[in-house]
């Protein structure tokens, strides 16, 4: 469930390349016409509208169904069929975005703003304190993630807000440790030493050089955490620890569409599609992020 | 050598301390109580006053310190507690479910190992660019994709569709083919990823010019001199693979409606059952601390750069 | 030297040119490159970065980067023509017949295979021998290239090994089946000046022993000198000189190659003599404004058990106003813990360092910080020392805004002269680092070093990664701002050719104590030690001397 890591690196890997060059490397041209790129901006900003103003989207209500009109396939009537109980299910997906959306920002913003700071902190003071701190760390790393979300869970019941925070937790230790680790590697180098060489004080160093040049790479994966939380809130929705039913959060529409799998493929199909594009349009946008601001 | 040892040991016990605590204070401080749940139920008929008895006899009323020393040294002698649903001890409902997610997890794992170097390689060795960029792109997709999703669509394709694996009484290995694949996909990507990277990586630097020099094939060099270099790192995100493995297990039984610990995790978090809860945390960061004090303790026989340190004079 | 008529050239290139594509960019970076290598031959491939040297001797050996093509011309090997063959043809003539010495002996090791295995490789590939034979071959090659314990070596790893060591070991590689071409790229550059002199002379060596011919690519025109044959000058892809060593050094037809000896420091310090006596004219002479007493070091290992290792031990000297003072020792030699005790970076273990009257052991936090105007620092690699997110404007601008004395326009004014003054066009102003050429990027790193008007100015192999057309114009400008504002330099380097040519009073480090000192004369002259005539005798382009 919990990928970024790898992904964090990749992205920093990849952004690193960038900046070393290497002896044989040319200057980077525009490639071919970034197809996958537009693609995927297009696939979010759709997602986005739909969390903003759904009803530009569809005429059906998304909580009442119609009655005889249960279990349609899909056809031009109901683009992606109804469910049991007649309700659009294509309503529901476009009513259902801002759930998702809503619970991944406030899981990345939580995660960003909290983890960050621990990580600054964590880099900037002395070594005692950094150890530390880097200690809490490990040890929250150290409990798999999906069981930190469901004591966070447990301990917060169950809703969107609380999954979205449960999720959000998880991530605190990982952009604490890759904050961390960018504010050390920053501090090791040349420029930094320069910049106290020529007179600086600690504050105007810690200002003018080290956050801005570690922060860029942490926001790069913070675009990257967008898509993975998007995963984990619809994994708790399925779980059934996210928003109750009748919501229509996506994870919870593929779980309550489990009942008809035999009969009606649609209700699991269509859903799990569109978080599939969501997440990786927005895996694919964000590695774009990290190159640029690197 | 057993300074490090020793180190490493000292690190990883800090970590399970620290793991039991925190679980232990995040599970103090949940609002419901799993005895007021279980027994305040109308249906039960009890007065307030035996609801109290009840508590006392699981020492729930005691301070919070004291049932923290007290819970430390049942874990120590293995004693998880009881819980408090199911009447049973936890140790007991562990050792029940333990084996389906041991079985779940090791042939899933086996399976993303496969996957992941598969991809790799077959990247690598493909003379195509096109082919090669299809192939990498594999992990982003796979990566994308729920994990519980996974699963139902193949159940809604080999056992509805295609009728090739029966959902009414498969067998015991038939019962597993499509929760490990479930479960494999997800796994995969992230040491799929990683090892394209490392690959990648390791071919751009000169020892690998120097081999070819030598007028080694390409499959020579990456097999003799890559394979190696490219693995070794990969054995340093096992830790982060063991936490994916467990919330693919959890997704998984769910799923498959598997008798695991994924299984009980879910019951519990509905039942509130902080004492099931508290003995899986603090059994998965078990795993964990283990798993990665064995990739400590393997790196050093793996890479011959860590078993000496002193470097040798001009 | 044994070109005769009769026999065909080992290699003879001809209009070679090779491009690098990436997605839709094409850009040639060898254009029509003609040379040959006769048996037994040394031939020398000298350009500056970007000259295409590496990419002509790459291509030769079938091992372009995988976006490079041979666009035209041919590569002959005994009068065959490979430049078209296919990895499987080239497979065959790998190792056996052209071998490589690569150039950076750290990383050009397979870090988790056994020496022995990487030596005994070539033999196996090629299956020129197994088992037993293998063992006792791979041996006897490791104690041919001069490795003491050769039996021992075979076991051990590369990281158990010194650069020099493994170099050697890379060269048993490349000698293994006495090929007819060796390629040596850069073989030397990343090594200390006495390594690199002991590790030529062993190529040179086993070339005469085994008949071998040698391409030797390398940006140091003094090695090319000491040790080629015939040189072949690149400039941006193309050839700019073709001839016998001795002809291109004495009369040198191309206009490139007359600016590459009048820049390279280990020609043009001959000629420059004494210059110590010829500086003497500073009017402020006679006070020492930079003086080191009984320095010494200590660090403390982690993994030793509080074992402490002595990094500077008992170093003293003094460095007059308005001089250079040039610190000179080879990698470990305590060079850059000295300077950064000086800079205030690091608090010395023990002894007294004095910069213009000010004992550093007294100052702390803010009269540390006032302190640092006195002395600024310029680092060896400016890509590193300049922050990539500034532009050049606000990176010399920030030591002023740290000492916010001057209003706005003054300090822009300021640090437009400053920028002029170190000779960078005003159109850099708003650029940033990456977009600078390697010698602008110094020129900035001078100018904020400069702008708070120090006393001394300390150069940290401040001219080491650059190439040598552009060192020689960074240090005539530090040559020039010297005289103009009566700077003191200290000047780090491990290159006694640079330091011979611009320095007036000299340290020898070795293992972190003084072992010669002086003035320039006095050390180069009349070196009292051992190892400082092992230094100077290690100079490259000394042969030169005799062809002028």
């Amino acid at each position: 469930m919990t990928t970024f890591d790898t992904i964090h690196d990749d992205a920093i890997a990849s952004a690193r390349g960038q900046r070393a060059g290497k002896r044989f490397s040319l200057p980077l041209s525009f490639r071919r016409l970034p197809v996958g790129l537009i693609l995927s901006s297009l696939v979010l900003a759709v997602a986005f509208l739909w969390a903003l103003a759904p009803w530009l989207f569809t005429s059906y209500n998304p909580l009442e169904g119609v009655g005889g009109e249960q279990l349609r396939r899909p056809d031009a009537s109901h683009l992606l069929g109804t469910d049991a109980l007649g309700r659009d299910l294509y309503a529901r997906i476009v009513y259902g975005a801002v759930h998702s959306l809503t619970g991944a920002f406030v899981a990345v913003a939580l995660g960003l703003v909290v983890g960050t700071s621990i990580g600054v902190i964590a880099g900037s003071v002395r070594r005692r304190v950094d150890d530390a701190i880097m200690r809490l760390v490990d040890v929250l790393l150290s409990i798999p993630s999906l069981m930190l979300s469901l004591s966070i869970i447990i301990l917060l019941g169950f809703g969107t807000v609380n999954a979205a925070i449960a999720v959000g937790v998880t991530s605190v230790a990982r952009f604490a440790r890759l904050s961390r680790s960018e504010v050390v590697r920053v501090r090791r180098s040349d420029y930094v030493e320069a910049a106290f060489g020529s007179g600086g004080t600690f504050a105007a160093v810690l200002w003018r050089h080290v956050l801005p040049n570690s922060l860029t790479s942490v926001l790069a994966i913070a675009a990257l955490q967008f898509g993975s939380a998007v995963l984990q809130i619809s994994t708790l929705g399925f779980l059934g620890y996210g928003a109750p039913p009748p919501t229509p959060e996506w994870g919870l529409l593929i779980a309550e569409g489990r009942n008809y799998i035999s009969t009606a493929w649609w209700l699991t199909t269509a859903p799990g599609i569109i978080v599939v594009l969501v997440v990786l349009s927005a895996n694919r946008v964000s590695q774009s992020f990290g190159k640029v601001a690197a | 050598m057993s300074g490090y040892l020793l180190n490493r040991l000292g690190q990883a016990l800090f970590v399970l301390w620290a793991a039991f605590t925190i679980s232990f204070v995040l599970l103090q401080a949940m609002p419901g109580d799993a005895i007021l749940i279980k027994f305040q139920n109308p249906e039960l008929g009890l007065t307030p006053q035996q609801i109290a008895e009840i508590r006392a006899s699981y020492a729930a009323d005691s301070a919070v310190w004291v049932q923290y020393i007290q819970t430390i040294n049942r874990f120590l002698t293995g004693d998880f507690g009881y819980s408090v649903q199911a009447g049973v001890p936890v140790g007991t409902i562990l050792a029940a479910h333990l084996p389906a997610t041991l079985k779940l997890a090791s042939l899933g794992f086996l399976l993303a190992a496969t996957f992941a170097v598969v991809i790799a390689f077959v990247a690598s060795l493909t003379p195509f660019a096109w082919l090669r960029g299809a192939i990498q792109s594999v992990p982003s997709l796979f990566i994308s994709i729920p994990t519980f999703w996974i699963g139902i669509m193949l159940i809604q394709i080999f056992s509805f569709r295609l009728k090739l694996v029966p959902v009414i009484n498969p067998g015991p290995w038939q019962e597993l083919i499509l929760p490990v694949i479930t479960l494999a996909i997800p796994i995969s990507a992230p040491l799929a990823q990683v090892l394209v990277r490392n690959i990648d990586d390791v071919l751009t630097r000169p020892f690998v010019a120097v081999a070819r020099a030598k007028g080694a094939t390409r499959h020579w060099v990456l097999w003799r001199h890559v394979a190696k270099n490219a693995l070794l790192p990969t054995l340093t995100i096992a830790g982060v693979l063991f936490g994916e493995l467990i919330a693919g297990a959890v997704v998984t039984e769910t799923v498959f409606g598997l008798n695991g610990i994924g299984g009980l995790t879910g019951r519990a978090v509905g039942s509130q059952d902080a004492a099931v809860l508290q003995a899986i945390v603090v059994f998965s960061a078990l795993a964990f601390v283990v798993i990665n004090l064995i990739v400590d303790l393997l790196f050093p026989v793996l890479d011959p750069r860590l078993r000496t340190k002193a470097g040798a004079t001009a | 030297m044994s070109a005769s008529g009769f026999t065909p050239p080992v290699l003879e290139v001809e209009n070679l040119s090779i491009a690098y594509h990436d997605g839709v960019t094409h850009r040639r970076v060898v254009h029509d490159v003609s040379f040959r290598i006769d048996p037994g031959e040394v031939v020398a491939l000298v350009g500056e970065s970007g000259s295409g040297k590496t990419t002509t001797a790459q291509s030769i050996i079938g091992l372009l980067h995988a976006n490079g093509r041979i666009e035209g011309g041919s590569i002959s090997l005994n009068g065959t023509d490979i430049s078209r063959w296919s990895d499987r043809q080239l497979d065959a003539v790998r190792g056996a017949k052209i071998s490589l010495i690569p150039q950076d002996p750290a990383s050009s090791l397979n870090p988790v295979k056994t020496i022995g295995a990487q030596v005994g490789e070539i033999l196996r590939i090629h299956g020129v021998a197994s088992g037993r034979d293998l063992e006792a071959q791979v041996i006897s090659l490791l104690g041919r290239v001069g490795l003491s314990e050769p039996a021992l070596r075979a076991r051990q790893y590369p990281h158990e090994l010194s650069g020099g060591m493994r170099q050697r070991v890379l060269i048993a590689i490349a000698v293994a089946l006495k090929p007819q071409l060796i390629i040596a790229d850069e073989p030397t550059s990343a090594l200390d000046v006495t390594v690199q002199k002991r590790i030529l002379d062993l190529i040179d060596e086993l070339r005469t022993e085994y008949g071998t011919s040698v391409l030797l690519v390398t940006h140091d025109l003094g090695v090319a000198a000491d040790r080629a044959d015939r040189l072949v000058v690149l400039q941006g892809g193309r050839v700019q000189e073709l001839g016998a060593t001795k002809v291109v050094l004495a009369a040198p037809r191309s206009a490139y190659t007359r600016q590459l000896l009048a820049d390279a420091p280990s020609f043009s310090a001959v000629v420059r003599t004494a210059p110590a006596t010829a500086r003497d004219r500073h009017p402020t002479s006679g006070d020492d404004v930079v003086i080191v007493d009984g320095l010494v070091q200590d660090f403390s290992r982690t993994d030793d058990r509080g074992k402490s290792f002595r990094a500077v031990d008992d170093l003293s000297f003094r460095v007059r106003r308005g001089t250079t003072h040039a610190i000179v020792g080879e990698s470990g030699s305590g060079k850059t813990t000295t300077i950064r005790a000086i800079v205030g970076f690091q608090k010395p273990t023990a002894g007294r360092i004095e910069i213009d009257g000010t004992d550093l052991s007294t100052l702390r936090g803010e009269t540390l910080r006032q302190f640092r105007r006195k002395i600024q620092l310029v680092y060896q690699n400016p890509y590193g020392s300049l922050d990539p997110r500034q532009t050049v404007f606000d990176i010399v601008a920030e030591p002023l805004l740290n000492f916010g004395r001057l209003v706005r326009p003054a300090r822009e004014e300021k640090v437009r002269a400053i920028l002029s003054r170190v000779g960078l066009p005003e159109a850099a102003l708003d650029r940033r680092p990456h977009a600078l050429s390697g010698g602008q990027r110094q020129r900035v790193a001078i100018a904020r070093a400069l702008v708070l008007d120090p006393d001394v100015v300390v150069l940290d192999e401040a001219v080491s990664a650059l190439d040598v057309t552009v060192q020689a114009r960074i240090l005539d400008l530090l040559d020039e701002l010297q005289r103009d504002l009566g700077l003191t330099y200290l000047f780090v380097s491990h290159d006694l050719a640079v330091v011979r040519q611009i320095s007036d009073t000299v340290s020898v480090l070795k293992d972190g104590r003084l072992v010669d000192g002086g003035t320039v004369e006095d050390v180069f002259v009349r070196p009292r030690s051992d190892y400082t005539r092992e230094l100077i005798n290690a100079i490259p382009g000394q042969k030169r001397a005799a062809f002028v």
